[in-house]
């Protein structure tokens, strides 16, 4: 069976005024029916703009510059705008961060959902109603028909967040961009979200691209693992192996920067230096200034991705793995 | 809600009658009064004749019980007359209310209908040629003074290109067959003034609705709409504009509230017979229940159209509630 989600060699560019800077630089990763691919990485790596790059929702001055896209074998990146439109929302949705902002305020829940339901299916407005309420118990919320005739500022972040997942999922899609959905919410709801989460999976048997740039978050929902830094693929692979055994040694640094259970610091361990400016990174590998195993090669050529060996699809870009 | 207007309402109330007296105390402050107005043409006058005059017309109470005389006469609908034209204050003064009322809510919509596309076209697209001409436009607006504007104007349409009139609301000693009749010509006379007196406006709100509308455009909730697959013009219409509305009936209230107003200069440049003149000479002549009453449409429209602000942000957010 052919993967629902292929993405190859997938470049953006913005072109700022100091000069063009690759955001997200030849990114290329598979995800089957009913998988989860968590993409990790920290703030400014790419991960966000690799998903709104797929949506086609990259304004400018950035543009995809290069690499493919296909969703079921249709390529979606020379569509035009028109054809996107029934793309977006449909066969393919997004689930935002900021619940708190991501809905807008002065529209009922239940209009920004009819709007969504009547494109796509093409339903009366009776029946996208009816739909909009059926999305909205199958997330969880309580009372649902009078929840679809409230305003976002009346529901907690929690419903919010739920609402906005019933509104993605109330299309049917086939693959789901899921942008750090739970970073906004408190631990205990953010647990009741992703448990939500795989249950709708499971039962939609989509395909599902999870951003965060939480391990633990990673553990829990995806089946394997893109970490990314400085707009390119550190390493992937299956979520374990890549928790249990890092090879890179980003990886590995972010790994070691997670507070243990029932282990008491007094500092967590963090990685030397910072992310560089957009025009600062090293020319070859973007994380030669913090990595610690450097090698002289690592600051003239770019590391290529190259499979490693005993494992099932595991690839890592590194002249100096672990 | 109710309660929310009735507390409104007498807050508007109370608001009204101190400014008022505020107003009253004013215009007893400036210099002069209405007898030595009419001494100054009689040479013949004596001292006695003053005294006796200022007991008549009350000019030699004081101020708060003036007010109060002044006060009790309004609520029982007399509004007094013109010292300086002597009839009656509705009289004369409704037919210019009336005149100047259609001069500004013309061009009150007149603005709006051009400003409001415009300003959104430039922020649909800022700093592209069409945003960089617009805006070169509407500081030209803002900048240049209506009544250097109207003569140009009367020029170039009434002097030399023959037109439009010059001056004046409709033509003298025209009998209207039809009501179509009496608009078209009226029509004419109101097309300059119109023109020249909203340039500045249009500057202004077209300004207004470039910020408001690039603020709501670059929210999250319109990438959210984005990425529901909604076609371009729904989300500027319900999802930007719907939210850029908001602080844009603020200044649609704010400007509302100016309608009896008047535009001294430029109805004067046009012989337009609205308010403007009438309020200026009847606070230069002290002339007092001319210029009370003035005083009080102005103040209480401001406030009126404040209490209409408030009621329509219910209207548009929902965030709004009232209690």
């Amino acid at each position: 069976m052919n993967p629902v989600v292929q993405v190859k060699d997938l470049e953006t560019t913005f072109f700022l005024k100091s000069g063009p800077f690759r955001a997200v630089n030849k990114i290329s990763y598979e995800i089957n029916q009913g998988e989860t691919l968590g993409i990790v990485g920290e703030s400014g790596c790419g991960k966000s703009v690799t998903s709104f790059s797929l949506m086609r929702l990259i304004e400018k001055p950035g543009k995809v510059t290069g690499g493919e896209f296909t969703l079921n074998g249709k390529s979606i990146l020379g569509l035009d705008e028109r054809q996107m439109e029934d793309v977006r929302g449909g066969k393919m949705a997004m689930i935002f961060q900021e619940p708190m902002t991501a809905l807008n305020p002065v529209l009922t829940i239940g209009y920004q959902m009819d709007e969504q339901i009547k494109k796509h299916l093409k339903l009366s407005p009776k029946d996208s109603r009816d739909r909009a309420i059926e999305m909205l118990q199958l997330v969880g919320i309580p009372s649902a028909a009078e929840r679809y005739e409230s305003y976002p500022h009346q529901l907690s972040g929690g419903m919010r967040q739920r609402a906005m997942i019933a509104m993605a999922l109330s299309c049917n899609p086939e693959f789901l961009i899921a942008d750090e959905p739970t970073t906004a919410l408190d631990v205990t709801i953010q647990a009741q979200i992703l448990e939500l989460f795989q249950s709708i999976q499971e039962k939609m048997k989509m395909s599902v691209q999870f951003i965060t740039h939480d391990l633990g978050v990673i553990s829990e929902v995806s089946d394997r693992t893109l970490v990314m830094y400085g707009g390119q693929m550190c390493e992937t692979g299956n979520t374990q192996d890549i928790l249990n055994s890092p090879r890179h040694p980003y990886t590995a640094a972010l790994i070691q920067s997670r507070p243990k259970m029932g282990q008491r610091v007094n500092r967590l361990k963090t990685i030397e230096g910072v992310v560089p400016a957009p025009h600062e990174f090293p020319k070859g590998c973007p994380f030669a200034n913090r990595c610690g195993r450097v090698q002289p090669e690592c600051w003239t050529t770019k590391p290529r991705l190259t499979t490693v060996t005993g494992y099932d699809k595991r690839a890592v870009a590194c002249f100096n793995p672990l | 809600m109710i309660n929310f207007i009735l507390r409104r309402i007498v807050q508007t109330m109370i608001v009204i009658v101190i400014l008022s007296y505020v107003c009253f105390g004013l215009m007893s402050l400036m210099p002069g009064d209405p007898v030595e107005l009419m001494i100054s043409a009689n040479p013949k006058i004596t001292a006695a004749d003053v005294a006796r005059l200022r007991s008549f017309y009350g000019l030699d109470q004081p101020v708060y019980k003036r007010y109060f005389n002044w006060v009790s006469d309004i609520a029982t609908g007399d509004l007094g007359y013109s010292r300086t034209y002597r009839i009656p204050v509705e009289e004369m003064m409704g037919p210019a209310l009336g005149y100047t009322f259609i001069l500004s809510i013309t061009t009150l919509l007149f603005s709006f209908a051009v400003a409001v596309p415009l300003g959104i076209i430039s922020a649909l697209r800022p700093n592209s040629r069409i945003d960089y001409t617009i805006n070169l436009f509407n500081f030209a607006g803002i900048s240049m003074p209506s009544f250097w504007l109207g003569l140009v104007l009367i020029i170039i349409f009434a002097v030399k290109l023959k037109w439009l009139p010059a001056s004046g609301f409709q033509t003298t000693g025209m009998e209207y067959d039809t009501y179509w009749d009496e608009f078209v010509d009226k029509g004419k006379y109101l097309i300059l003034p119109v023109l020249s007196l909203s340039i500045q406006s249009i500057g202004r709100f077209s300004r207004f609705t470039r910020s408001s509308m690039l603020e709501a455009m670059r929210n999250d909730f319109i990438r959210t709409a984005r990425a529901k697959g909604l076609a371009r013009n729904v989300v500027v219409w319900k999802h930007g504009f719907r939210n850029a509305l908001i602080p844009l009936i603020t200044i649609a209230a704010l400007s509302l509230s100016s309608v009896f107003s008047g535009a001294l200069i430029t109805e004067t440049l046009f012989a337009y017979p609205g308010a403007g003149r009438l309020i200026y000479s009847s606070i230069m002549g002290n002339d007092y229940n001319v210029a009370m009453v003035s005083f009080l449409i102005s103040v209480s429209m401001v406030l009126i159209m404040n209490l209409m602000a408030d009621l329509l942000y219910g209207v548009v957010d929902p965030r709004v509630s009232y209690k």
